[in-house]
């Protein structure tokens, strides 16, 4: 039997560098209130938002990524041929196939990098760090380009709502590559398919387009989402996910600089930050009051903001926690690049 | 085995916390949502709290159920049986 060669991977891995894209138009919730028969009041009561970004026909998912990508690799001192992988973690690109990860990884100018989409809804980003810190390990490559980008704003209901108000578009990208000590703790994550159809594209394809015999909708699926048993698992089972990240990383919530849940709602962030008891002195991200909520963008767009505000630094520790769709969750503790 | 009036006090509390309401107005004919301003999502909270502290279980379904504050007591009465 041949020997075969084990692939030779970096001790440890960590986050080089971060990047983001933030649509230029700025939608208040007065855009948004008269189609739901709404207020921006009862908006912001319940979830926080008070404006979103919505993306223009030029802000494709491509271009906010590489946008977000080019940012994040200029901040690590990476360049694109140094990149052998790129992760996209997105459900709002509108092609079934091929994903849009090779366009991505082609325009910014990487040596064919391996490229590749996931589809873990709200929960992609932290999937992808997962998946990045591993891979630069394992030696599959020595830096990965992970990206989380949504334009949600083509598969929102604007009638719905449950969902017109909450939902947003925006780009988040890390570089994650080798590192002397680790700066990316163990993944805790998992799925819940009981859950299945609590967040969901409404109609499958099949039903939009119908046969001849029986023509469908022609109409455009989109997200339908019920609020109040998400808002139950994401507020306590979440914060149950959240410390068990913890406690794989070997960290105490006294160690914990600084706290980047998903920006899914504000309400959920702050059930989870008062059900997790986290000690005074830990910042959160609550960037979904500006943003909305952004799904695999949500966690650098908001931990970008951070580091711009002053709240997170070079070297802090964070949390991270993602969840959504699937039902599919993943955390980890990070340093801070 | 609790009181009616041991529950509600205890539910009091857990409203107040959540939502900021004076407990001393959490009395059985209160409506949550009406008299209290409680609103669903704060219900959630409330109801989680609940279980955990009576020890019992409050399916989804259950808390469309849940109008008054004498509702909610009633029902962790039966479910502590």
């Amino acid at each position: 039997m041949a020997t075969i060669n084990a692939p030779a991977g970096a001790a440890h891995a960590r986050i080089l560098g971060l990047g983001v894209y933030r649509p230029s138009r700025l939608v208040p919730n007065s855009e948004v209130v008269d189609a739901i028969d709404s207020s921006d009041e009862w908006i912001q009561q319940r979830s926080g938002i008070r404006t979103r970004r919505f993306a223009s026909p030029e802000e494709t998912v491509q271009m906010m990524s590489v946008a977000a990508s080019r940012q994040a690799l200029e901040r690590a001192g990476i360049t694109a041929a140094q990149v052998g992988c790129v992760v996209v973690a997105t459900v709002s690109h509108l092609l079934q196939t091929p994903a849009i990860a090779p366009a991505i990884a082609t325009e910014l100018g990487t040596d064919h990098a391996a490229a590749f989409d996931i589809s873990a809804a709200c929960a992609g980003f932290c999937h992808a760090v997962a998946l990045g810190s591993d891979m630069v390990r394992g030696g599959s490559a020595r830096h990965v380009l992970v990206i989380g980008v949504e334009r949600l704003s083509d598969i929102t209901d604007m009638t719905d709502r449950g969902t017109a108000f909450i939902f947003a578009d925006g780009a988040g990208a890390a570089v994650i590559g080798p590192s002397d000590v680790p700066g990316v703790g163990p993944v805790v994550w998992g799925s819940d398919g009981e859950q299945y159809d609590l967040i969901r594209q409404r109609e499958d394809w099949r039903d939009v387009v119908g046969s001849d015999q029986e023509p469908g909708s022609g109409v455009m699926p989109h997200l339908t989402m019920q609020g109040n048993p998400v808002f139950r698992w994401a507020s306590f089972t979440m914060a149950k996910v959240a410390q068990q990240a913890l406690d794989a990383a070997g960290v105490s919530a006294e160690e914990l600089d600084v706290f980047v849940p998903h920006q899914a709602n504000m309400r959920i962030i702050d059930a989870m930050a008062r059900s997790m008891k986290l000690p005074e002195h830990v910042r959160i991200g609550r960037d979904i009051a500006d943003q909305g909520n952004t799904s695999a963008a949500s966690i650098p767009l908001a931990l970008d903001r951070m580091m711009l505000e002053g709240d997170a630094r070079s070297g802090d520790t964070a949390l991270l926690i993602a969840f959504g769709a699937g039902l599919a969750y993943a955390a980890q503790v990070v340093t801070v690049p | 085995m609790a009181t009616t009036e041991e529950i509600r006090a205890d539910l009091a509390d857990i409203v107040n916390e959540v939502a900021g309401v004076d407990a001393d107005d959490v009395q059985l004919d209160k409506s949550f949502v009406d008299d209290l301003d409680v609103d669903s999502l704060s219900m959630v909270e409330v109801v989680v709290a609940a279980e955990e502290k009576f020890g019992v279980t409050i399916p989804d379904d259950e808390v469309k159920n849940l109008k008054t504050v004498g509702d909610a007591v009633a029902y962790i009465e039966r479910a502590q049986g």
